[in-house]
């Protein structure tokens, strides 16, 4: 099955690089290797538009890991809480995360992303009046903005942002497009971890818990001992797809001007016009990043599941 | 928005098909093809005010698609044998590459690495544009040099995105790019405020200026132009039959404004004495036939959507909601660049 794979795959390589000659295309990955000429508004790494091409792709692929790591996290930590609100017996808070849920799985990520991102740009003062609700910290258009521990040659002293031209400098900022991409990725994931956890709990079987009961265990108890470890094994495969789900949902961010992957890729393919060569190297890294979080996932899921059971 | 949808879903399939196809293409007669076919693909932008934009009906205009049409009318006899494709920045070498589209007049800048490397040829200038900058009149900005700091919105898969980190790399000023992939998205961002400062080509700028602005006269373009941005069509390579009719049709619509030949009066100007009209509209000379096409091909063209100066004017001239002055884009005897080599 691989092996057939295999050969399709080189095949169709073959065709393309094939075709590409014979229409005078330049093909090939050594474009990585020139300068990327252009700028990329945030990152983790010092980066100037000098710098060669694959440089801007690891700009590209860690604002991508920036920004979907943490989403997972607080998807994961909502989606828990909002799925146990669906199951508490106080039906204002029932009612509650029913309504989150049903709103938000409802209307296309890409909708909400948008909406997040134009309300907190309209909203937000300029960055000449941003509020400062706390010393040191400012909220303006330009994104939040606290206060930075920073440490250069022997001394480290706090680096506070200030507004310096149009902009605000220092400190240690989160751009708007961040925000709502950060926003939209873990409410959008929440709802549907939520109806996992919710799923995961009901499936517990009646029996399990009245014996329990039986036994003489406080509610806490068979929470932590009956409920959660059966119900871990019905959620953790569906919350592997949720999070495959929300790694590649984020290449929407480029809707909103968040530097990541996917936009990197659009701006490279343009300079340098090897659009194949890129969608290769896009495919290539969520493929990988996929295949990461499966393993992971996987790990996870085989210490949950029913220990001796296939 | 819902456009944009359909576009992010749109980007690879013309890149999918181009590398997907398993018999190579060979250099074929894209003419006879477009005859067989009945009509001519245009690849168009996905909106660009004065260049191509549909309006509520789905009718196209602007200055590239009267280009289309012009060519539509000199070859096939019908400017509305067109279909215009519209295609996003990163679409649109792969669509001409694969054949989706026998032309692209889609406000492309022509240059050395596009000309050289991605397969196809451009066949001239329609349009002399220069990349500026859009800014609220608020700030009392006078110059691009005053942006330090300053985050500016730019839409991605353009030329612009480069002369951007260029320019402030020579003047040695930091700024932040906001780079959307949708043209909508970019210039929302700005007019929310979200950038002090929007960049694109100064026709995008007036475009998106009059057209988009809750009130114009808020928004001041700055006097630097920071690139050449000379827009023409662009066909795929190997078919020089096809590149000379599309290179000689502009020409023939910058040589009737030459000779005052336009949309109203190319009728009773065909029996002109004049033998420089007489060749361009085939009633002494049949100039058509070295193209591959019949005698009467630029008069149609004209006739059909009026001289250079004419579709200057209704598109992104004075009849127009841009305003632009002719600038670099009037004739080279009135103190522009135009200049068409002789038709004869």
């Amino acid at each position: 099955m691989v092996s057939i794979l295999g050969v399709l795959l080189a095949w169709l390589g073959h065709n393309v690089l094939d075709n590409m000659r014979e229409r005078g295309i330049r093909a090939g990955f050594d474009f990585l290797f020139d300068p990327a000429g252009f700028e990329i508004g945030e990152g983790i790494l010092s980066y100037d538009a000098a710098q060669p091409l694959w440089r801007a792709f690891a700009m590209g692929i860690l604002n991508t890991l920036r920004v979907a790591i943490p989403s997972i996290v607080i998807a994961t930590l909502l989606g828990s809480l909002i799925g146990l609100g669906r199951l508490s017996t106080t039906p204002s808070l029932r009612k509650l995360c029913g309504f989150c849920v049903e709103s938000l799985r409802n209307i296309p990520l890409l909708l909400q992303l948008l909406m997040w991102y134009f309300a907190l740009t309209s909203l937000l003062p300029d960055a000449s009046d941003a509020i400062s609700p706390l010393p040191g910290v400012l909220i303006s258009k330009g994104g939040l903005f606290l206060p930075a521990w920073s440490c250069v040659g022997g001394g480290c002293s706090w680096n506070l942002p200030h507004l310096e031209g149009f902009g605000i400098e220092g400190g240690w900022s989160l751009s708007p497009e961040y925000l709502a991409v950060l926003t939209a990725l873990s409410l959008y994931s929440a709802v549907f971890i939520a109806e996992i956890v919710r799923g995961g709990i009901q499936s517990v079987s009646a029996g399990q818990i009245a014996a329990a009961q039986a036994l003489g265990m406080r509610p806490l108890q068979i929470l932590r001992h009956i409920t959660i470890p059966l119900a871990l094994r019905a959620i953790v495969p569906a919350l592997t797809n949720q999070f495959l789900n929300l790694s590649k949902n984020s290449s929407l961010a480029v809707a909103v001007g968040y530097p990541e992957l996917v936009s990197i890729a659009n701006t490279s393919i343009n300079q340098s016009g090897r659009a194949f060569e890129c969608i290769v190297i896009v495919m290539a890294v969520y493929l990988t990043l996929s295949l990461i979080t499966a393993l992971l996932m996987n790990l996870y899921n085989a210490r949950v599941a029913l220990r001796g059971a296939k | 928005m819902i456009h944009s949808l359909f576009r992010r879903t749109g980007l690879a399939v013309p890149f999918i098909l181009a590398a997907l196809a398993s018999t190579p293409a060979h250099a074929g007669k894209t003419l006879d093809a477009i005859k067989q076919r009945g009509n001519i693909q245009c690849g168009v932008s996905t909106g660009v005010a004065g260049f191509s934009l549909p309006d509520s009906k789905g009718v196209w205009s602007g200055l590239d698609v009267d280009f289309c049409r012009g060519i539509a009318a000199a070859v096939l006899g019908d400017p509305n044998k067109v279909n215009f494709v519209p295609l996003n920045p990163q679409q649109r070498f792969s669509a001409l590459q694969s054949g989706e589209v026998d032309l692209l007049a889609r406000n492309t800048t022509w240059s050395l690495s596009r000309d050289a490397s991605l397969g196809l040829s451009f066949t001239g200038v329609n349009y002399y544009d220069g990349q500026g900058f859009l800014v609220p009149k608020k700030l009392k900005l006078t110059s691009a040099k005053q942006l330090k700091n300053a985050e500016i919105c730019v839409q991605s898969g353009t030329t612009n995105e480069k002369n951007l980190a260029d320019y402030f790399r020579a003047q040695n000023i930091k700024i932040k790019p906001v780079v959307f992939e949708g043209f909508e998205a970019s210039f929302k961002a700005f007019f929310s405020g979200r950038c002090q400062a929007y960049t694109t080509d100064i026709s995008g700028l007036a475009g998106v200026r009059n057209k988009e602005a809750k009130n114009p006269d808020d928004y001041v373009i700055l006097p630097e132009v920071i690139s050449k941005e000379p827009l023409g069509p662009a066909v795929r390579r190997g078919d020089d039959e096809w590149f000379a009719i599309v290179r000689w049709t502009a020409f023939a619509l910058i040589e009737a404004e030459e000779y005052g030949i336009t949309k109203a009066n190319v009728v009773s100007l065909k029996d002109s004495k004049d033998p420089n009209i007489g060749r361009l509209l085939g009633s002494t000379e049949d100039s058509g036939k070295l193209l591959g096409l019949d005698r009467e091909w630029a008069f149609r063209a004209v006739k059909a959507v009026g001289n250079y100066g004419e579709i200057f004017a209704r598109n992104v001239g004075p009849d127009s909601v841009l305003k632009l002055p002719r600038g670099l884009n009037n004739l080279w005897n009135k103190g522009g660049i135009l200049y068409a080599p002789p038709i004869r």
